[in-house]
């Protein structure tokens, strides 16, 4: 298979200006400017990702596993750049404001304009440095065989991440954190909901239950492993004593590695909780009563009323509480799972995405199998992220 | 929504249910009541245990004695005394005061730059800023851990504060917060003569503590309950932040002793709950307002 970067070009440019051409002529102007500039747009889109690594997926001796990756790189680069930039030409051709309106008062602004720069220096310099560096040295290091310290630096190609299609255990590890993040998600989330419909109701002492149900937010997911390693240990723990007690059952709750993932799993949904009751209280609060009083007249039951009318308005409360909860099940678990059973558990039964980078960037000082396997994971997050604003962005919410 | 009605279902039975007499029979919502209990007590027991363990010696924890025991002065004695609980506890007030502080100017600042002033180009530093949002430190922390390892900050509070001075979510709550604010204010100022500086800090600061509050208490909680980022780049204990340090109590001295294990679990847990079971409000105010962008 020959692939040259001319090719590459040229196909990239093809597809963007198509794209560029498009949004132009949709907007009904200036298509002799959108198409050059798609053009170069695609066609530096098509070798963003491919011409830093030399074009090696393309290279004769390579497997087709890397010619199909190279490809999905490309891919990747023209909708990377092409996207955006449709996206700001649209706007413009339509005369749009490109930020949102409301939070740019026309009076009030101070006259000389170039005061705000020093204002925003330090928190640009600290993004960049420490975010958008670190980020493009993810990317870099992804395809890099490096170590600290000794400080040798070879170029595999894509190998990080090809050899991880191929490798059994990874994939392991993949449905390992999604199963665990699935129950952490959903029990943390349905208890909350159902603990908030009691708890926000006007009830004698509700303020106290609130407080009673809501601290755990404040512990750190380093106590909560702390405090479930107390409860759960196999020898001296109050659980597998009092089981065994009551129903003659004694689980091995942290070395055995069917059950030490649920160990985590509880763990996680305990300290989780208290922050969904919160959103879900304060959710519940912003429901109109009247909706709910005409659901009442209307005849509607307890169930049909909380189906119909409160869960639909509930949806922005949910779906911000989705995000921030797969984002605590897939990185601040990391720590619960330290202390819980440290080194990942028995068989690696408790060895998420996230704990995996850890132990082969810093334990086993192989930063580019890492930061390929961060890569996988942001990949992952972002990609989650996207589905549910699709699915859940779109539901009605009545204006609340 | 804005307009709720005075007279809503559970408000007629909230003053129902106050005038009624005092009767023997189960109160309403009895089964509300049965859960919230319920729920209170699942998320209590675990902490009420540590609090119990953290006055026992161990023999008392391995005879699953439910009673306070007596080793408290003990254990105290090894949390603070053997393993010097509070190094740890000093690092952690400093890096957390340290990136709260910073961190809540830094975005009053960005925040008076996006509300109050018109330049060139500012949807795409906007947008720079905005993007962030999507960056979790976690995915991109092997290469952190390189660039700092680079600086030679290792062991330092540089790396323990520096890197999380700047916040996209502190300048979108202050944004929308100065937004909010009528513009005339500023008007009035400039025509006092005032310089920006001057009316952030005169003007401005004065109206958003609230909001101030809610960015500090969520700051607070993260920074005080960090674990993964200090484990990394702390080798030397006496720089050790305390969520790590707690740990070194499980090591040593033969065996496991849960007695000082959990005195200091509880002890750590403190502050951050104390914070915000006082500024609930701040925080809840801190979210909403940065959930609708």
């Amino acid at each position: 298979m020959i692939v040259s970067p001319v090719i590459l070009l040229l196909v990239g440019a093809v597809i963007g200006a198509a794209a560029l051409g498009y949004v132009f002529r949709r907007a009904g102007r200036w298509l002799l400017l959108g198409l050059p500039l798609g053009a170069v747009a695609g066609g530096f889109g098509a070798i963003l990702f491919v011409a830093p690594l030399g074009y090696c997926t393309f290279e004769t001796e390579r497997e087709q596993l890397d010619a199909i990756f190279g490809f999905l790189l490309v891919a990747a680069g023209i909708a990377l750049v092409v996207l955006p930039i449709s996206w700001v030409a649209g706007r413009l051709l339509r005369h749009e404001s490109l930020v949102s309106t409301t939070s740019q008062p026309t009076q009030g602004t101070f006259k000389h304009w170039w005061i705000a720069l020093p204002l925003l220096v330090p928190t640009l310099t600290i993004l960049a440095l420490f975010l958008y560096y670190p980020s493009a040295e993810t990317l870099r290091l992804s395809t890099m065989l490096s170590r600290l310290g000794a400080r040798r630096e070879v170029s595999v190609c894509v190998d990080n991440f090809t050899r991880l299609v191929e490798d059994p255990e990874y994939l392991d590890i993949i449905g390992r954190t999604l199963y665990m993040s699935f129950f952490i998600v959903v029990l943390s989330m349905g208890l909350s909901l159902l603990i908030a419909t009691m708890a926000y109701l006007p009830l004698r002492g509700a303020s106290i239950y609130r407080i009673l149900l809501v601290w755990p937010y404040a512990m750190s997911p380093a106590v909560a492993g702390i405090i479930f390693l107390l409860m759960f240990n196999p020898s001296g723990g109050m659980v597998n004593y009092l089981s065994g007690n009551w129903f003659g059952i004694k689980l091995g709750w942290l070395n055995d590695p069917k059950v030490a993932p649920w160990t985590i799993i509880l763990a996680s949904v305990w300290k989780s909780m208290g922050f969904n009751i919160l959103f879900y209280i304060a959710g519940l609060q912003n429901v109109p009563k009247d909706l709910i009083e005409a659901g009442a007249i209307d005849g509607a039951g307890v169930v049909r009323r909380f189906w119909h009318i409160v869960w639909p308005l509930l949806s922005p409360t949910t779906f911000f509480l989705i995000v921030t909860n797969v984002t605590y099940a897939f990185f601040e678990t990391y720590a619960t799972i330290d202390y819980l059973t440290p080194g990942g558990g028995p068989l690696q039964s408790t060895t998420t995405m996230m704990y995996r980078v850890i132990q082969l960037g810093v334990y086993n000082n192989d930063m580019g199998k890492a930061a390929a396997q961060s890569i996988v994971l942001f990949m992952m997050v972002i990609g989650l992220t996207l589905v549910l604003f699709r699915t859940g962005g779109r539901q009605v919410t009545y204006g609340v | 929504m804005s307009s709720v009605s005075p007279t809503t279902i559970h408000g007629q039975a909230g003053v129902a249910s106050r005038n009624r007499p005092l009767r023997t029979r189960l109160p309403k919502r009895w089964y509300a009541h049965l859960i919230l209990i319920g729920a209170c007590l699942l998320s209590g027991i675990p902490l009420f245990y540590a609090l119990l363990v953290s006055t026992q010696t161990n023999a008392e924890v391995f005879r699953y004695q439910f009673t306070p025991g007596s080793g408290l002065l003990e254990n105290w004695d090894v949390v603070f005394y053997e393993r010097h609980l509070h190094t740890y506890m000093i690092n952690s007030v400093i890096m957390t005061l340290g990136i709260t502080i910073i961190k809540t100017i830094f975005s009053l600042l960005s925040g008076l730059a996006f509300v109050y002033f018109r330049f060139p180009g500012k949807w795409i530093v906007f947008g720079f800023v905005l993007i962030t949002l999507m960056m979790p430190t976690e995915v991109l922390i092997i290469a952190l851990f390189r660039f700092i390892n680079d600086l030679e900050w290792q062991n330092t509070f540089l790396a323990l504060i520096v890197p999380f001075t700047a916040s996209a979510t502190g300048t979108f709550l202050f944004r929308q917060h100065f937004a909010s604010i009528p513009p005339e204010l500023s008007e009035a100022a400039q025509l006092d003569g005032a310089n920006p500086l001057q009316f952030l800090f005169r003007v401005l600061v004065p109206m958003s503590w609230n909001t101030i509050g809610a960015l500090a208490v969520v700051q607070t909680i993260y920074a005080w309950n960090m674990y993964l980022w200090p484990n990394m780049i702390i080798s030397d204990p006496s720089m050790q932040t305390i969520q790590v340090g707690i740990g070194t109590l499980r090591l040593g001295g033969g065996s496991l002793r849960f007695g000082p294990l959990m005195l200091a679990a509880v002890i750590v847990s403190l502050p951050p709950v104390i914070v915000f079971i006082l500024l609930q409000k701040q925080f809840m105010s801190g979210f909403t307002l940065t959930r609708d962008k």
